[in-house]
């Protein structure tokens, strides 16, 4: 079994990434027991998810709470906690389930293309920003 | 209730910054972004989505792709947000959830290696995401025209090409003026008039 320690196995080539080791924390799981966070959905911990002691949590949960206490959107919690987005996920689908976290409704739909007067603004906003 | 959501929660925008290897993607999202870059990663697998659990991962064929990407606050109404895609990874086009629901993308081009860009090009116009197409002039020296890159690019008379240097900021968001203003003109069709420039 040492000897193979240096030789890769045929599925884990350069580009496989440290993919077992990266949802380790969520047992394995990659899809979230409830509801689904789009990328830029915004979260926010909940009165109950930040006291400390309220709910069981792994660190992992505890983490992202330490990042949400201001409404987030999932991409930049990823990034802060540095988890992948996947296993954001599902940590964030336990919390929501302990009513730790609350999922904040978007400004427009998904998909939905904003109001001109916001694209109008978001264009002045990069020429005097 | 919802007045507070709506103060609460900015209109949320995602623009992907597409091209080829070291077409710039990396420089312009972290030129234009008011933060540092940040990075997220997602874990997929050739199995497709209908996987709820990574036992037996092994058979699949898996990568991780790894993405920066850069916020811009507009006011108290909008964060824009750009993904630049891992142009030296070939998985990114799998993770379809970056391209659903975005705006517009850039597409930068270097004009020494153009046919970089056509995997980008490809995937934006099958799935009718309005997309701009950015020629990186690196160190100021741009030998190709406008539509010299517009004809070797066979591209669409409406998709806007600009060139643009994307270590210069004013550069940069002006690019993503011309894709949001693009959007607004494919919205609102005769309707549209640009908002004013600067000079």
């Amino acid at each position: 079994m040492r000897a193979d320690d240096d030789d890769a196995h045929e599925w884990l080539d350069a580009e496989a990434g440290p993919l077992v080791r990266s949802y380790a924390v969520t047992g394995g799981r990659a899809r979230p027991g409830a509801g689904t966070f789009d990328l830029l959905s915004y979260v926010v911990a909940t009165p109950v998810g930040q006291r400390r002691h309220a709910v069981h949590l792994q660190p992992e949960h505890r983490a992202l709470l330490a990042h949400a206490r201001e409404p987030i959107s999932v991409a930049e919690l990823s990034s802060r906690a540095g988890f992948a987005l996947g296993v954001v996920r599902v940590l964030l689908a336990d919390l929501l389930d302990e009513g730790a976290v609350k999922r904040l409704a978007p400004a427009v739909a998904p998909g939905h293309i904003p109001d001109d007067h916001i694209l109008q603004a978001v264009i002045l906003g990069l020429r005097h920003a | 209730m919802r007045d507070e959501r709506a103060r609460s929660v900015p209109t949320a925008i995602k623009i992907l910054v597409a091209g080829g290897f070291g077409a710039g993607k990396t420089t312009m999202v972290g030129t234009v972004s008011e933060i540092l870059p940040l990075h997220t990663e997602e874990v997929l697998t050739s199995a497709g989505t209908d996987s709820d659990d990574l036992s037996g991962v092994e058979a699949k064929r898996t990568t991780t792709v790894t993405m920066d990407f850069g916020r811009i606050t507009i006011g108290d109404s909008a964060v824009l947000y750009l993904f630049g895609t891992p142009g030296q990874d070939r998985f990114w086009f799998l993770w379809d959830e970056l391209a659903i629901g975005a705006l517009g993308a850039v597409v930068l081009a270097d004009t020494r290696r153009l046919a970089d860009s056509f995997p980008s090009i490809d995937y934006f116009e099958r799935r009718g995401i309005p997309f701009v197409v950015a020629v990186n002039c690196f160190h100021g020296h741009q030998p190709f025209g406008v539509d010299a890159v517009r004809g070797a690019l066979s591209l669409d008379p409406d998709v806007p090409v600009v060139m643009c240097d994307v270590r210069d900021r004013r550069s940069g968001r002006e690019v993503l003026v011309t894709l949001i203003e693009h959007v607004r003109a494919i919205t609102l069709g005769p309707a549209h008039t640009a908002v004013a420039g600067t000079g």
